[in-house]
């Protein structure tokens, strides 16, 4: 008789007021005895609707069987036959909009704790097994994977379990991606983030970090050097400004460079880690996304005593996960809504105020969302310290640029077949942020498994020819 | 890793390294640069490749002692490694076969601009050259300047060699006598380059500058070295670092560039004093 609680069982979390002033992660994760018991909540489904609304079809009823049973080496053998990156998955993943979305138990009362199940997993197995050492045999096929966010990692990891010689060129120092730049310690530790990537590493891809590609080394390059086939992951990491007066102030930030500073940097732990960041009083954040929350949590956390989420839509349209919003508000981030920035008034060089006009919602638009109205004559001045600004990433010109017949959008998105993640110029495939603009980490990991897919299909079909 | 193959002190604050990097050897240009960190927890400095050896895969950075992460940069010895290198970023120059190109330097600003000038050199382009610096120490590469230029001038604070006063007196005596140049290049200190521009712009006189914001990643992605030049936010690491001098905010890249003095200075006495 499975357990017909209508609420999932909760996760511990830090307490708000604590958290607040620290980077230690929010949610401290299920206990083995938690995890059993909201395993027992799955109806174990024949139709799986579950599994159809994850992007990488983890198998969810069976793994949560296993939990279930206690078999949690099991489970984590289920859960990675589909996802390389479950720890990451289980805390990043917006899950009520993918897997628990359409799970049957929210039809009526709260969704099996999906993401937390597997979040329990990855951790479990992290800290308990031991490291098998993989077998595979090499096939000597080289491929090249541009980028090593979650997009690349997958498609590599997925080629490497193949047999091929894969190797990752990474710009920055460190692998990850958004996982290691972008999303905060809080919400995902990077020692966990960089054991998950170890798992990867551990299937004999190579790493090359420090490699620009489009500068170090180009793609028909990559060719010449004997690579039979290039995966573009580079993400869209090209930060957006607003162009309003005042925006190259001093204490002006794109979201980007303070969470960079932050956790790439490691800024929060200055002079330990020499990287500075500067935070002032009053912090105004600008956009109402994941990136937004972040910035705003993390500028709490650097000492900030008020924290605007200053945001040009209501409540309702607020694009981040509903779970970030509600720990950013519990965290005393206050929330401007229907507020949209004019100009960044400044004193002396720096920031001294964000000049805002209020907005009013009109028909919806395109997206369907209402659209903001400015209220005539409504502008109000705030004093702030320190803006950030989080309205949006695009692809980065780089690789367009120095890549003949790859063809992209004009927002600058690359261009691909969507069965292959094929793009324009034979042998190089993409996927991820740079092929669908700022998305998510779970649709970057299956448009890298795609691609890894139809790479091992296409060399197949050109050696039995 | 990144191996130090030699090191050599220029003079009191400017040392010059050459460092085994294959990725950045194998196509890096004049203009272009890298960023580095000098140990695992570092800070990502850039710094100009101040010349490379494409059989050797090797480069040559030169740096100025100015603060911690250059301190810890100048702590290596020869055989020690560097964990992070990265380049080659930025665009190459826009080297013009012009007539006749007048480089300038101010400090360590000499060490970027060699390399263009050789270039230019190479092309068949007339090159002179004014270098600047506090004293006669403080002069780089003047040895491998005089080798490729017509003509070499001086200019130093207390008059140690070439002439007693700044870079921009020499210009002005060079061009009220009547000397004609296609582009002039100048790079060094913000205050130097503004200063030159200061006469540059009203003769229209072509002039191009290296911009030197602060930087992270060196990609474009974090948007921290943003300039605003003829009006138009540009981002130093990818659009630059050169830029048409006589169209750039200098104001506002001066004090961008004195973002974080406080946490410097705290950091150059909480860590560098040892
Ligand atoms: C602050 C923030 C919070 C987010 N929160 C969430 C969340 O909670 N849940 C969620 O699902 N998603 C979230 N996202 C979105 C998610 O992180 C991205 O959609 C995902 O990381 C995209 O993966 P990717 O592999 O395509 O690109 P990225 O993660 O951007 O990785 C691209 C990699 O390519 C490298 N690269 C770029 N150009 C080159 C080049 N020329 N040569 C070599 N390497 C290059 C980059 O350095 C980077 O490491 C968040 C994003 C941000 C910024
Ligand atoms: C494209 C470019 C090329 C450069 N080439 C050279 C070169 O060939 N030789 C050379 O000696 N210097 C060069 N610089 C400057 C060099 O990067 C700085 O001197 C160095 O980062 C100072 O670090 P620090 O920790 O020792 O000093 P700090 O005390 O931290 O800083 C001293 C000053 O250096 C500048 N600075 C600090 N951090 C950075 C950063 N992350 N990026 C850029 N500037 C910073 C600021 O103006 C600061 O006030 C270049 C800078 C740029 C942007
Ligand atoms: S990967 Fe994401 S969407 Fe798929 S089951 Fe896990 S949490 Fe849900
Ligand atoms: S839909 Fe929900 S209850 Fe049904 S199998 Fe999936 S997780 Fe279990
Ligand atoms: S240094 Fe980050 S965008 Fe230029
Ligand atoms: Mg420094």
């Amino acid at each position: 008789m499975p357990n017909m609680s209508l609420k999932k069982v909760t996760m511990p979390e830090q307490d708000p007021n604590v958290r607040n002033k620290n980077f230690n992660e929010v949610a401290l994760g299920y206990t083995k005895e938690q995890a059993m018991e909201e395993a027992t909540r799955c109806l174990n489904c024949k139709h799986k609707p579950c599994v159809s609304g994850c992007p990488v079809n983890v198998p969810i009823p069976e793994f949560i069987k296993e939990v279930a049973a206690g078999n949690f080496e099991k489970a984590y053998e289920l859960i990675t036959s589909e996802n390389n990156l479950p720890a990451i998955c289980g805390r990043v993943c917006p899950q009520e909009n993918q897997c628990e979305g359409v799970c049957v138990r929210g039809i009526k009362g709260e969704p099996v704790g999906i993401g937390r199940l597997e979040r329990f997993v990855a951790d479990y197995h992290m800290q308990h097994a031991e490291k098998k050492s993989v077998q595979i045999t090499k096939n000597g096929i080289k491929i090249a994977v541009v980028g090593g966010g979650p997009a690349g990692l997958t498609c590599a990891g997925d080629l490497a379990k193949l047999g091929y010689d894969v190797t990752i060129f990474e710009a920055l120092h460190a692998l990850g991606g958004v996982l290691m730049y972008g999303i905060p310690e809080f919400r995902l530790p990077k020692a966990l983030v960089e054991k998950e990537i170890e798992t990867i590493v551990d299937l004999g891809v190579k790493i090359n970090k420090n490699v620009v590609v489009g500068r170090s080394i180009t793609i028909d390059e990559l060719f010449e050097e004997g690579y039979k086939a290039v995966f573009v992951g580079s993400g869209a990491g090209l930060p957006k400004f607003m162009g309003i007066e005042g925006e190259s102030l001093n204490g002006v930030y794109a979201a980007n460079e303070f969470l960079t500073r932050v956790n790439l940097m490691k800024a929060y732990d200055f002079p330990n880690n020499p990287t500075p960041v500067k935070v002032g009083k009053k912090v105004a954040v600008i956009g109402g996304g994941n990136v937004a929350m972040d910035a705003a949590r993390t500028a709490k956390r650097l000492g900030a005593e008020e924290v605007y989420i200053i945001y040009r839509r209501g409540e309702e349209e607020l694009p981040a996960r509903k779970e970030e919003i509600h720990h950013a508000k519990e965290e005393g981030i206050i929330f401007k809504l229907l507020a949209n920035p004019k100009k960044i008034h400044g004193e002396n060089g720096w920031v001294k105020a964000i000049e805002c006009v209020e907005m009013a919602l009109g028909e919806p638009d395109e997206s369907g969302r209402r659209r903001p109205v400015e209220v005539e004559g409504s502008n109000f001045i705030m004093d702030m310290d320190t803006v950030i600004i989080a309205i949006g990433q695009s692809p980065n010109p780089l690789i367009r640029q120095t890549t003949p017949g790859l063809d992209t959008h004009k927002w600058g998105g690359i261009i691909v077949e969507e069965e292959t993640m094929h793009t324009s110029k034979q042998n190089v495939y993409a996927g991820g942020d740079v092929v669908t603009g700022a998305a998510t980490v779970i649709l970057a990991m299956g448009a890298g498994k795609k691609a890894a897919k139809a790479i091992h299909e296409k060399i197949q079909s050109t050696m039995n020819a | 890793m990144y191996k130090i193959l030699k090191k050599e002190k220029l003079n009191e604050a400017v040392e010059l390294m050459v460092v085994h990097a294959p990725f950045v050897a194998r196509s890096c240009q004049p203009g272009q640069f890298i960023i580095l960190r000098a140990d695992e927890k570092g800070e990502r400095i850039p710094l100009t490749i101040a010349d490379y050896d494409r059989e050797k895969e090797t480069v040559t950075i030169i740096y100025q002692i100015v603060g911690y992460s250059t301190q810890l940069l100048s702590s290596k010895q020869e055989g020690d490694t560097i964990p992070d290198f990265v380049g080659p970023l930025g665009k190459p120059s826009d080297l013009k076969k012009h007539k006749r190109v007048l480089g300038i330097g101010g400090g360590v600003g000499a060490a970027p601009l060699y390399p263009q000038i050789r270039k230019l050199h190479e092309m068949g382009v007339a090159v002179d050259v004014i270098l600047g610096g506090r004293s006669k120490e403080f002069i780089i590469l003047d040895k491998e300047f005089e080798a490729i230029c017509d003509k070499v001038y001086y200019a130093t604070d207390d008059g140690t060699k070439g002439k007693k006063g700044f870079v921009t007196d020499v210009l002005n005596e060079l061009l009220n006598e009547g000397k004609e140049y296609d582009e002039i290049i100048a790079i060094g200190p913000l205050v130097m380059m503004k200063a030159v521009v200061g006469i540059t712009k009203p003769k229209n006189i072509k002039t191009a500058v290296s911009l030197n914001p602060i930087m992270i990643d060196g990609t474009g992605m974090c948007g921290g070295c943003r300039v605003t030049v003829g009006g138009e936010t540009k981002f130093a690491c990818v659009d630059g670092p050169d830029f048409d001098g006589l169209l750039v905010d200098f104001d506002e890249c001066m004090r961008r560039q004195g973002m974080y003095k406080e946490e410097e200075h705290s950091c150059r006495i909480g860590l560098g004093g040892k």
